[in-house]
């Protein structure tokens, strides 16, 4: 009988893995008074890069303060759609890219000329509607990083403005300042500093839905009303969200391999992918719920 | 103090208290180790244990701290088969305790000192006592290849039911000893590279750089070293499996030749990665494993029709279900070839699929993703190894009855529960999108977490049972003292 009871027990155990995932649920509404089209200036100069810091150096240059909105995207989106930079395929638009230069390295894909996925429409993740005429938030997410878009679609983003994704240097240099910290407010991290994979903010519910996006700059010193207390967490040039939240997609075209550089760590990884110098890659063609952009110019 | 000097004679010179020692170390190492990541780290144990110990966390450190860990327990692993080895097979008298002498030194020093160094603020000497450390083991696994010469003609095999060559020369030996001059070689593809990026203290981890089309010679090196090492572990505690179970007839005239030449394939395949053949190193790889992989299934072949054998022998026309029960009578001999098998799920057949759909499925999802497959496909080859020794541990401490019933099957059900888990986990990719996988991920890591805990609770057990038997007059420990591994090799 003990061991029926114990097969039981696990049996019931393993099939509450098979609930489904409630992709709808409430989502708190908070506001963070960060204004997502406030820039940065960030003076040309020498800075520490990579975990063994060497020293590096860029042009001054312009980075927006916050991950790019889903509200911002939809608008450009809205924009695109009018000037007819953008296409609506089959549950999806596209836009074009001029390619790669192919070098025939193992494992390396053709980037061709072409029309290239800027993000899918149909994906239950995916926070932008399109109601046959124009783009919208979803209720609830229009101050969230924008994800599920392609580094195609991150481009695209920026190039319609006339601004361009950060570099690796330059993406690294916003965050770290000219010190070798090892994340953009310091070298200790505690939960109330980024959304990161079990950080316990109000958005996430690891018993169910899991892990979700934060409002961009949320994490900025504020006591919020229902009372979770956040750590001033911008970085030396006054960018939020520059470890965790969702992964930022960056501008090197890497001779030989096709991958795109992702940096800063999301809400789905440990506090150690949040380190300023972990590098992540994905094909260009990669989406995600944990995945976002801004620009620089 | 007669009391102490009696012990630490049994601790520290007879093979099965030196066993005991190096588990017990790698027992503490995960212990305390363990807490600082995974479920532990979420619940804010992670926290407590730094702030309790002391430790000194820099984060930009991570990864070399990783890779002093690593080793600190792979020394203690490596020190255990040498014990085994020694005890198992015949080596000279004065050889056996120099070796074992200084395999012991070596890695208790590696741990304290590489653990020292990694965790509790950088004191140098430390890590020079660390480098010292591994040099020792290093110095015994060249006496260690010495003392396994197998063309010595006092080591010939008479027994003609064993893998030997016309002259006598024992072919398991030969086996033996190519593992070990090929562990002691690849050795170098460690220490040379870790030499020259330890100068510059810029550590990397092999699975960090994986997509990089350009890695140096050093880089390489590097990733080829923590593959094979493994690799040899694995096939040292194969061989050592099978010397313990008597591993003899045909099977094994067959399997040992195959040892041999997978061994000394895969082995150059993987030094062929920093020359100019690189391009064609892995089709080298994986033609010098499919030897060695077939000679495990030869003995797993034997050992259970041993078993079914053994265990039937009075019956005269066994069914199906005697010949199994016969099979799994004794967990802690079916035990290690069941995990070799169960290994093919966990660890081989996982590496092969990713092999062959690399481009297509793992390397469109994100490095970090394919960093969960890397990663998770070594520690679970890591914990088979773990858990083979475990038994055969198991079996030297005289476990009998249902004791041993439960520690072997518990052994098996819990690390394969785990095993199991954490497969299906790495390939959550292809049953679920990252937005609905939550209460997959949960399920999988609840019965990852239960499996890992409750064998490291078994693992204390064990350990609190041998601590116990120490401070008896009469205990265990004083019969063991005077054992030998080969006189209890299964007849």
């Amino acid at each position: 009988m003990k061991r029926l009871w114990l097969v039981l027990l696990s049996v019931s155990l393993l099939l509450s893995a098979c609930s489904p995932v409630d992709l709808a649920a409430p989502m708190p509404s908070v506001v963070t008074g960060i204004d997502p089209n406030s820039w940065a200036q960030v003076p040309s100069g020498d800075f520490y890069y990579g975990q063994y810091n060497v020293v590096e150096n860029t042009s001054d240059y312009e980075i927006m303060v916050t991950d790019v909105t889903t509200s911002q995207y939809a608008d450009y989106l809205n924009a695109a759609l009018l000037s007819g930079t953008i296409k609506i395929g089959d549950g999806e638009i596209t836009g074009y890219y001029p390619g790669d230069t192919f070098t025939g390295k193992k494992h390396e894909e053709r980037i061709d000329a072409g029309d290239w996925l800027y993000i899918p429409l149909n994906d239950p993740s995916q926070h932008i509607l399109y109601d046959g005429t124009s783009f919208s938030p979803e209720e609830g997410y229009e101050d969230h990083p924008m994800t599920m878009v392609t580094w195609f679609g991150a481009r695209g983003y920026c190039e319609y403005f006339g601004y361009r994704l950060p570099t690796e240097k330059e993406w690294e240099k916003a965050a770290r300042g000219t010190d070798t910290r090892a994340y953009p407010w310091g070298d200790e991290i505690q939960r109330s500093n980024a959304n990161f994979y079990a950080s316990r903010d109000p958005f996430e519910d690891m018993k169910s839905f899991g892990s979700r996006t934060t409002p961009v700059g949320f994490f900025n010193g504020t006591t919020y009303p229902d009372g979770y207390v956040t750590l001033d967490s911008r970085s030396p040039y006054g960018l939020f969200d520059m470890a965790g939240n969702v992964w930022q997609w960056t501008a090197d075209v890497y001779p030989g391999m096709h991958y795109r550089m992702l940096r800063g760590g999301s809400k789905d990884t440990y506090e150690m992918d949040l380190r300023i110098f972990v590098r992540n890659n994905a094909t260009p063609t990669y989406f995600s719920p944990g995945v976002g952009f801004r620009c620089v110019k | 103090m007669k009391f102490i000097k009696a012990r630490l004679d049994y601790l520290f010179s007879s093979t099965k208290g030196l066993v005991l020692v190096a588990i017990a170390m790698i027992a503490l190492t995960s212990a305390i180790w363990g807490m600082l990541s995974g479920p532990l780290a979420e619940m804010g144990i992670r926290d407590v244990v730094i702030n309790t110990l002391g430790m000194d966390m820099v984060p930009a450190e991570r990864e070399g701290r990783i890779i002093i860990l690593y080793h600190a327990i792979a020394m203690a692993v490596v020190a255990i088969e040498t014990y085994l080895i020694n005890g198992l097979l015949k080596i000279k008298p004065l050889l056996k305790t120099v070796i074992n002498g200084l395999i012991t030194v070596g890695y208790i020093v590696t741990m304290i000192f590489g653990l020292g160094f990694a965790y509790f603020g950088h004191n140098w000497a430390f890590h020079g006592m660390y480098i010292a450390g591994l040099t020792l083991i290093f110095a015994a696994g060249v006496l260690l290849i010495i003392a396994l010469w197998p063309w010595d003609k006092d080591v010939r095999q008479p027994d003609k039911d064993y893998a030997r060559t016309r002259s006598g020369v024992d072919l398991e030996r030969v086996a033996f000893f190519a593992t070990a001059v090929t562990t002691v070689i690849s050795a170098l593809f460690g220490a040379i590279p870790g030499s020259f990026f330890g100068n510059g203290f810029e550590v990397f981890l092999a699975e960090n750089i994986i997509r990089f089309p350009e890695k140096s010679t050093m880089e390489y090196s590097i990733i080829g070293h923590l593959h094979i090492m493994l690799a040899l572990i694995a096939v040292m505690i194969t061989l050592i499996i099978g010397r313990w179970l008597n591993f003899k007839g045909i099977l094994h005239k067959i399997a040992m030749p195959l040892m041999i030449l997978g061994t000394i394939i895969l082995n150059l395949g993987v030094w062929g990665v920093v020359t100019p053949l690189e391009p064609i190193a892995h089709m080298v790889i994986y033609v010098g494993a499919t030897p060695s992989m077939l000679a495990a299934l030869l003995l797993l072949i034997w050992s259970w029709r041993m078993l079914i054998r053994s265990g039937t022998a009075k019956i005269a026309k066994p069914t199906l279900l005697q010949k199994l029960k016969a099979l799994v009578q004794d967990p802690l001999k079916f035990g290690p070839t069941w995990q070799m098998l169960f290994m093919n799920f966990s660890t081989s057949g996982l590496g092969i699929f990713m092999a062959v759909k690399l481009d297509e499925i793992f390397r469109v999802w994100p490095a970090r993703e394919e960093r969960i497959e890397l990663t998770g496909h070594w520690h679970a080859l890591s914990l088979v190894i773990a858990t083979i020794i475990l038994m055969y541990y198991g079996d030297i401490s005289g476990l009998k009855g249902r004791v041993r019933q439960v520690f072997g099957w518990a052994i098996i059900f819990f690390s394969d529960l785990a095993l199991a888990a954490i497969t299906f986990f790495e390939m959550k990719r292809l049953f679920v999108t990252e937005a609905e996988q939550q209460p997959l991920v949960n399920g999988l890591m609840l019965a990852v977490d239960t499996g890992l805990a409750l064998l490291l609770l078994l693992l204390a057990t064990l350990m609190v049972w041998r601590l116990i038997d120490l401070f008896k007059k009469k205990g265990r420990w004083s019969e063991e003292k005077e054992q030998e591994l080969d006189q209890e090799v299964v007849s």
